[in-house]
C-alpha cells in the first residue's frame, strides 16, 4: 500500500510531517505493508494535509488529516473524499503546467518519466533552435511572472545575439505576497522546470542555467538541489543532455531577502554578487545580461509550461484562453477565503465566478469588499468589476493588472486606507533606492495617507499628484506600480478615504 | 598647431561620447541632430544647444537612470523615458518639454527638497549647485509634503525630530579627509560619486549603504570614514557630487570662485590640465579641467589639493644676493640683482676660465625658460655646461628611442590607452608614480585589455580592485636587458612577429642581423630562467600575448631608465614593438612615463649637453607617433634595429669596469653625426 502525504511547505505547516510520522508509526506497529511517498501538494491548502491511499491502482483522498486520524485512517474507517479528480475545484481546472503536481514523488525521475516528463526534451533534441523558438511562439506563451511579454520574442532576441557564452536565467524570487505557484512546482515538479531551462538552453545556445531562488523558501532550495543533483547523475543535465550531444547544466543560487530582486535587472546584479539594484534599459537583458551576456530571463511557470507545450505540441496550448492571452494561468487563491489555493485554468474565466464560485467567497462569510489581483502593486478590484475576464489586456483595461496571478480575496471589515497605506509602506521597505520617486516618494506616500487619515484636506490631492509622479517617473514596476493599488482603492473606496472631519460633518 | 587652442565649451553634455563612426540624425524639439550611434538622446540635446535637467548623468561616467528628471517624449513610444539612458535612433523624434514631463519633473524635485535641508543662503555650494539649479529650471514653487499631525516625518537632514529624540537617519558630517568634508544630510543619492570612484578613478572606495530611503553613501565598512577608508583623495567625488554633499574645505572657508585660469599640474609626468579657480588672486581650489589631453578632466590628489606650496611662507618673492655663504640673504631690486650675478659669472670665467661656469634646469621649467637658459649657456657664457634632470632620470629614452625610432620621445598619446588590447607596464608603478594615467589604463583594463607587468615589485596593478594582470614577470633587479631579449627570443623564434610590417617600415637587413643574435639559445627564457628569476613558462606566455594579443603598448618608467644599460633596455623596448608591428597606430606604441611635467620639453629644447634645441626635428623624416597626435604615420626605412641588447650578466656589471662587448653596444656618447647607425654586431 502506498500512502502519499505532501512535503510541500504549506502541507508542512499544517502539520503533514507529524501526519507522516504517525503514519510509519502506525503502520509499523500494526505490521502493516506501507510505503509512505512524500509527495507535491494538489493545490487545495483547505484540505491540507491531503493524504492519498493508493491501493490496486487507485487513489482515495483524505482532507484535513491529523495525527488523531490516522488509526482511523489505516482502519479505513476515516470519512474520505474520493479520488482528488472528482472534487469539484481540482475537477474544473485545466491542469498542464502543473498535471504532475501532487501525484508523484518530486524527486522520481521514473516516475516523472512515467507521467509524461522528458517527453518534450526530447522532441526538442531533434530540433533546431530556430524550431524550437517557433514552437513556443505558436503556443503564444507570455511571461508569467508579470509582465506577460511574449516568451518566444524574448528567445528568438538571445537566440539571434551572437555571443560565445549565453545563459538562462529563472526568476524564481517569487516576492508578491499571496503566491505560492513557484514554491509549489518547484517542491512538488522541480524536474519540469529543469527539463524547461534545458529546452531553452537548446532553443537559444546557451549552456549554463542558473535558478535565483529566493532565500525564503527553504525546501524549495533544498529539493530543487537534490532534482538537478539527480538530474546530472541521470544525463538530464551535463555535457551531453539525453544524448543528444549538447551540454547544458545549471546552479541554484539563493537571494538574500529583498523583493525588488524579483526584478530581471536587479536580480541579474544580485546574481553577479553585486547590490541588487535596477539597471536602465536599454540594454536589454537579452543582449546584455548575466555578465554582460545574453540572458534568457524568465519566471519559473514560464520555463515549467515549455514541456507540456513540446510534449502536447504548441496548437494544444494555444487552443486554450482568450484573445491574446493565450493557454492556461495557475491562479493562487489567497486571504479571507473560503476555498484557498492552486486553480490553474485558461484564461477568460470571469473574475467574479472565480472568487465566488471556484473560492466559495470569504471564510468569515462576510461579503467579499475587494479583491488584490497581481501581487501587492495590483489594482483592488471591487465587485463591480466582477466581470472582467481573467486575461491581461481586458485586466488592464479595467484599470487592473494579472501580473503573477496571485488572487487576494478581502471582506468588508478591510479598511482600503490602511491597504493603500500599506502599498506605500511595503514600497517604501523593499525600494532598492536607486530611483528618486520610490525612494523617497513611497515614505511620503506613507505620510501623506497618515495626513489624509488625520483629516488634512489637501493631502489627497498631493496623494494623486505624488502616484503620478511615481507612475510615469520610476526605473521600474516597484515604485511604477505602487499607484495601482492605492489610487483603485481611493478610486473605488472613496468612503474609506473620507476624512474624519468629513465623516464628522 | 590645432592642439593648442583650448576649447571654450565647458559644458556638462550629460553622457560620455559615441566613438561610433556611424551617424545618427534626430528630430529634437524641431532641431534636426546628427550625432554618432551611441550617444544619448540627452547628449545630441546638448549638441543642438538644449540643456535637458538632469541631476544624476554628468559626461565623465555612464548613465545611470537614478534621477528621472531627464524624462523626455518620443513620438511612437510610450511613456517617457530618461534621455540620458536612451540611445538615439534614426528619424526619432524627441520633445524634450511637454505638459506631462514638466510635471513629472516637478513633482521630483518635489521629493528631492522635501529629504534636503533648506539653508540654502548659508550653504558651501550657493551659487555652485545643481539641485539649486534643477529646483529653478522645472518651475518647483512649493514643498507640499509636511509631517502628520501623530509625526514621523522621516528624513536625513533634521538631526532630531519634532518629539525631540535623536533621528536615526542622520548621519554627522564627515571631517576626516583634509581637504574635503562629507555631508550626508545633503545627500541626494545621485550615485555619482561613487561611479566616479569606480569609472574614472578606478579605487572603488565607495559604495551605497543601506536599502531604499536609508540609502546613504559610505566609505567603507561601519565605522570607517573617508580619512580610514581606501580613498586616495582624488578628488573625483568631490568633483562629481552637485551638492554640497562633498565639498571643498577651502570652499566653505572662502566661498565659490569668481575667475578661472587654465594651467598645468607641476606634479608629474602627466601633466593634468587644471582651471585653477580664484578670488581675485587667492587660489580658492583646483578643478581639473575637462579638455586636458592628458587628463580629460580628471586628476590625483597632488595637483588637485595639494598645492599649498602656491601662498607658502616659505616661498622667495623678491630677489635676494649675498657675497659670500656666511652672510644673511639681502633683498634687493631686480635690477642690482640681475646687475650682480652677471658681474661676478663674467668674472668668474675671467679668472678661472670659460668652462667654469655652466647651467642646471628643472624638468618643471617651461619651454620658454628651457629654451633661454641653454642659449644663456651657449650664446652668452659661450660653453656647452648645460644640464637638466632629465639626464639622469630619462635620457636613456633620449639616447634609446633617438637610435631606434629617430626621436626621443614616446609614439602614443594618452588617449590612446583607450584603445590598447595589450599593455606591458615594465619598470613603473602608474598607481603611485602617475595616478591619473594610472586610472585611465585601469578604466581599459576593466573593458577587458590584458596586462603584463615586469617589474620585481609587486605592484598594486598585480592585483586590485577588478584588476589582474595576466602575467607578472618578477625579475631580478639588474636582469631588465637579459628579460626583454629572452621575449624578443620567443617572438622570433616562435615566429610570431609581424614580417609584413617589418619589410614596409623597418630595415630588414638589420632584422635579419638581430634575428641571428636574438635567436641565440642563450637568451632563451630557459637559458636566463636561473639568473632572471623569471619562471620560462610564464616568460614565454606573456611573449605570446604581447605578439598575439591584437594593439599592444608598453609603459616604461624610471625602474628602466635610472639603470646601468638603461638605454639598452630601452633600444630592447622599441625592438619589441617594431617587432610586432605595434609602432604606429592607435592604442601601440611605446611610452616612456616621464618624471616631471616637462621632462621632454627640457630635452627638447636642448638642454641635455649632447643635444641642441628642437632635437626632434631631425631631417630624417617622423617615423613615430608625437605626444599630441595620434594615429600611423608614413615612415621611411630608416627605423633601424638597434645595437643588440647586451646582457651583462650582473656579476660584471658589477665590475667597475664594462667588458669591452659591453662597452660598444651601451656607449652614450655618441654625437648626433654618426646617427643613424647601423647595426653593430655583437662580436664574439
Amino acid at each position: 500500500m502506498k500512502i502519499y502525504v505532501p512535503r510541500d511547505s504549506a502541507a508542512k505547516a499544517l502539520g503533514a510531517d507529524a501526519v507522516a510520522a504517525a503514519i510509519a508509526a502506525e503502520a509499523e506497529a500494526r505490521g502493516l505493508d506501507v510505503t509512505v511517498i512524500r509527495n507535491g501538494t494538489r493545490g487545495m491548502i483547505w484540505l491540507e494535509p491531503l493524504v492519498e491511499i493508493e491501493e490496486g491502482g487507485a487513489r482515495r483522498a483524505f482532507g484535513a488529516v491529523s495525527p488523531a486520524d490516522v488509526p482511523a485512517l489505516l482502519d479505513g474507517t476515516l470519512e474520505g473524499l474520493g479520488k482528488v479528480e472528482d472534487i469539484p475545484f481540482f475537477a474544473r481546472q485545466t491542469r498542464l503546467t502543473f498535471a504532475r503536481c501532487g501525484l508523484i514523488d518530486p524527486l522520481d525521475l521514473d516516475a516523472y518519466e512515467a507521467h509524461g516528463g522528458l517527453t518534450g526534451l526530447r522532441r526538442a533534441i531533434a530540433m533546431t533552435g530556430q524550431q524550437i523558438v517557433d514552437e513556443v511562439k505558436e503556443s503564444g506563451l507570455r511571461g508569467r511572472g508579470g509582465a506577460g511579454f511574449p516568451t518566444g520574442i524574448k528567445w528568438q532576441t538571445v537566440h539571434d545575439a551572437e555571443a560565445e557564452q549565453k545563459y538562462i536565467v529563472c526568476n524564481a524570487d517569487e516576492g508578491d505576497s499571496g503566491t505560492f505557484a513557484d514554491r509549489m512546482i518547484m517542491e512538488g515538479d522541480p524536474f519540469t522546470l529543469i527539463e524547461g531551462m534545458a529546452i531553452a538552453g537548446l532553443a537559444v545556445g546557451a549552456t549554463k542555467g542558473y535558478v535565483y531562488l529566493r532565500s525564503e523558501y527553504p525546501d524549495a532550495i533544498e529539493v530543487m538541489n537534490e532534482a538537478v543533483r539527480i538530474g546530472r547523475a541521470r544525463g538530464l543535465l551535463g555535457a551531453d543532455v539525453l544524448g543528444s550531444g549538447r551540454a547544458f547544466d545549471m546552479e541554484i543560487r539563493v537571494g538574500a531577502g529583498a523583493y525588488v530582486c524579483g526584478e530581471e535587472t536587479s536580480l541579474l546584479n544580485s546574481l553577479e554578487g553585486k547590490r541588487g539594484i535596477v539597471r536602465a534599459k536599454p540594454p536589454l537583458p537579452a543582449l546584455e545580461g548575466f555578465l554582460g551576456k545574453p540572458t534568457v530571463v524568465n519566471n519559473v511557470i514560464s520555463l515549467a509550461t515549455v514541456p507540456v507545450i513540446f510534449e502536447k505540441g504548441a496548437q494544444h496550448y494555444a487552443d486554450f484562453g482568450l484573445g491574446r492571452s493565450k493557454g492556461t494561468m495557475p491562479i493562487q487563491i489567497a486571504g479571507n477565503v473560503k476555498h484557498g489555493g492552486l486553480f490553474e485554468t485558461a484564461f477568460g474565466m470571469p473574475l467574479g465566478e472565480l472568487v465566488n464560485d471556484v473560492a466559495g467567497g470569504t471564510a468569515t462569510g462576510r461579503p467579499v469588499k475587494a479583491v488584490q489581483v497581481g501581487g501587492p502593486l495590483g489594482a483592488y478590484m471591487p465587485p463591480s468589476k466582477f466581470d472582467t475576464p481573467f486575461a491581461y489586456e481586458e485586466f488592464d483595461g479595467q484599470g487592473g493588472l494579472i501580473g503573477h496571478a496571485g488572487v487576494v480575496i478581502f471582506d468588508d471589515t478591510a479598511d482600503m486606507l490602511q491597504m493603500a497605506r500599506f502599498a506605500m509602506e511595503f514600497c517604501a521597505v523593499e525600494s532598492c533606492g536607486k530611483c528618486t520617486p520610490c525612494r523617497i516618494g513611497a515614505v511620503r506616500g506613507v505620510e501623506t495617507i497618515d495626513r489624509i487619515a488625520e483629516g488634512d484636506g489637501g493631502a489627497k490631492e498631493l496623494l494623486v499628484d505624488l502616484c503620478e509622479t511615481m507612475k510615469d517617473g520610476s526605473l521600474c514596476a516597484l515604485g511604477g506600480f505602487t499607484p495601482y493599488p492605492v489610487m483603485s482603492a481611493l478610486e473605488n473606496y472613496p468612503d474609506d478615504f473620507a476624512t474624519r472631519k468629513e465623516a464628522a460633518e | 598647431m590645432k592642439d593648442f587652442i583650448i576649447p571654450t565649451d565647458d559644458r556638462d553634455m550629460g553622457t560620455p561620447a559615441s566613438k561610433s563612426d556611424k551617424m545618427v540624425t534626430l528630430t529634437i524639439d524641431g532641431f534636426d541632430v546628427q550625432v554618432p550611434e551611441g550617444t544619448s538622446v540627452m547628449r545630441a540635446s546638448a549638441e543642438a544647444g538644449i540643456q535637458v535637467p538632469k541631476l544624476c548623468a554628468t559626461d565623465s561616467l555612464e548613465a545611470f537612470g537614478s534621477c528621472r528628471l531627464c524624462v523626455v517624449e518620443i513620438e511612437g513610444r510610450r511613456g517617457t523615458p530618461a534621455s540620458c539612458t536612451t540611445p538615439v535612433a534614426d528619424g526619432m523624434v524627441v520633445h524634450t518639454q511637454s505638459s506631462k514631463v514638466r510635471k513629472i519633473r516637478k513633482g521630483v524635485m518635489e521629493l528631492y527638497i522635501s529629504d534636503h535641508p533648506l539653508d540654502c543662503l548659508t550653504c558651501a555650494a550657493n551659487g555652485d549647485c545643481e539641485l539649486q539649479d534643477m529646483a529653478g529650471a522645472v518651475g518647483l514653487r512649493d514643498v507640499r509634503y509636511e509631517e502628520p499631525k501623530t509625526g514621523g516625518f522621516v528624513n536625513h537632514f533634521e538631526a532630531r525630530d519634532t518629539g525631540g529624540d535623536v533621528n536615526p537617519q542622520y548621519l554627522p558630517k564627515d571631517d576626516s579627509n583634509p581637504y574635503f568634508t562629507y555631508d550626508p544630510s545633503k545627500c541626494i543619492v545621485c550615485s555619482r560619486c561613487v561611479r566616479a570612484c569606480e569609472e574614472v578613478q578606478g579605487t572603488f572606495a565607495l559604495t551605497i549603504e543601506g536599502r531604499g530611503f536609508d540609502s546613504r553613501v559610505s566609505a567603507g565598512a561601519a565605522g570607517d570614514d573617508f580619512l580610514t577608508s581606501d580613498c586616495v583623495s582624488c578628488g573625483a567625488c568631490v568633483q562629481a557630487c552637485p551638492t554640497a554633499t562633498l565639498q571643498e574645505k577651502s570652499v566653505i572657508e572662502m566661498g565659490t570662485p569668481e575667475r578661472s585660469v587654465i594651467t598645468t599640474c607641476a606634479y608629474c609626468g602627466v601633466g593634468c590640465s587644471f582651471k585653477a579657480e580664484l578670488q581675485g588672486d587667492d587660489l580658492v581650489r583646483m578643478v581639473p579641467y575637462k579638455h586636458g589631453k592628458a587628463n580629460r578632466g580628471h586628476s590625483c590628489v597632488k595637483g588637485r589639493f595639494a598645492y599649498g606650496y602656491a601662498n607658502h611662507a616659505d616661498r622667495i618673492l623678491n630677489p635676494m644676493i649675498r657675497d659670500s655663504i656666511d652672510e644673511p640673504w639681502r633683498e634687493v631690486s631686480w635690477e642690482e640683482a640681475i646687475g650682480f650675478a652677471a658681474q661676478k659669472m663674467r668674472g668668474l670665467q675671467d679668472k678661472y676660465g670659460k668652462k667654469s661656469i655652466g647651467v642646471i634646469t628643472s624638468s618643471r621649467c617651461t619651454n620658454e625658460e628651457t629654451f633661454l637658459v641653454q642659449k644663456l649657456a651657449r650664446a652668452v657664457f659661450g660653453n656647452n655646461n648645460t644640464d637638466t634632470c632629465a639626464r639622469v632620470c630619462h635620457s636613456p629614452t633620449g639616447y634609446g628611442l633617438g637610435q631606434t625610432y629617430g626621436t626621443s620621445a614616446g609614439t602614443q598619446d594618452f588617449d590612446s590607452v583607450e584603445e590598447t588590447d595589450v599593455a606591458i607596464v615594465i619598470g613603473a608603478n602608474p598607481t603611485d608614480g602617475h595616478p591619473v594615467f594610472a586610472s585611465r589604463l585601469k578604466k581599459r583594463l576593466r573593458q577587458g585589455a590584458k596586462l603584463i607587468v615586469i617589474d620585481p615589485r609587486r605592484i598594486d596593478l598585480v592585483k586590485s580592485n577588478h584588476i589582474k594582470a595576466a602575467h607578472h614577470l618578477a625579475l631580478r633587479p639588474g636582469t631588465n636587458v637579459a628579460v626583454v631579449t629572452a621575449l624578443a627570443h620567443v617572438i622570433v623564434t616562435e615566429g610570431l612577429y609581424d614580417e609584413a610590417y617589418i619589410r614596409e617600415r623597418c630595415d630588414w637587413d638589420e632584422f635579419q642581423h638581430y634575428v641571428e643574435f636574438v635567436s641565440d639559445a642563450r637568451h632563451s627564457p630557459e637559458a636566463t630562467e636561473m639568473l632572471t628569476g623569471v619562471p620560462a613558462k610564464d616568460l614565454r606566455a606573456a611573449a605570446r600575448t604581447y605578439a598575439t594579443g591584437g594593439r599592444g603598448s608598453i609603459y616604461y618608467g624610471l625602474g628602466v631608465t635610472e639603470h646601468s644599460q638603461g638605454s639598452t633596455t630601452v633600444m630592447g623596448i622599441a625592438n619589441l614593438a617594431m617587432l610586432t608591428g605595434n609602432v604606429g597606430g592607435n592604442g601601440m606604441g611605446v611610452n616612456p612615463l616621464r618624471g616631471q611635467n616637462n621632462v621632454q620639453g627640457s630635452c627638447d629644447m636642448g638642454l641635455s649637453r649632447t643635444n641642441c634645441p628642437a632635437i626632434a626635428m631631425s631631417r630624417i623624416p617622423r617615423c613615430a607617433t608625437s605626444s599630441n597626435r595620434p594615429g600611423a604615420s608614413r615612415s621611411t626605412r630608416s627605423r633601424a634595429f638597434a645595437s643588440p641588447t647586451c646582457w651583462t650578466p650582473p656579476s660584471m656589471a658589477r665590475s667597475r669596469g664594462f667588458t669591452a662587448r659591453a662597452r660598444i653596444s651601451c656607449n652614450r656618447t655618441r654625437t648626433r653625426n654618426t646617427w643613424p647607425r647601423a647595426l653593430r654586431r655583437w662580436n664574439a
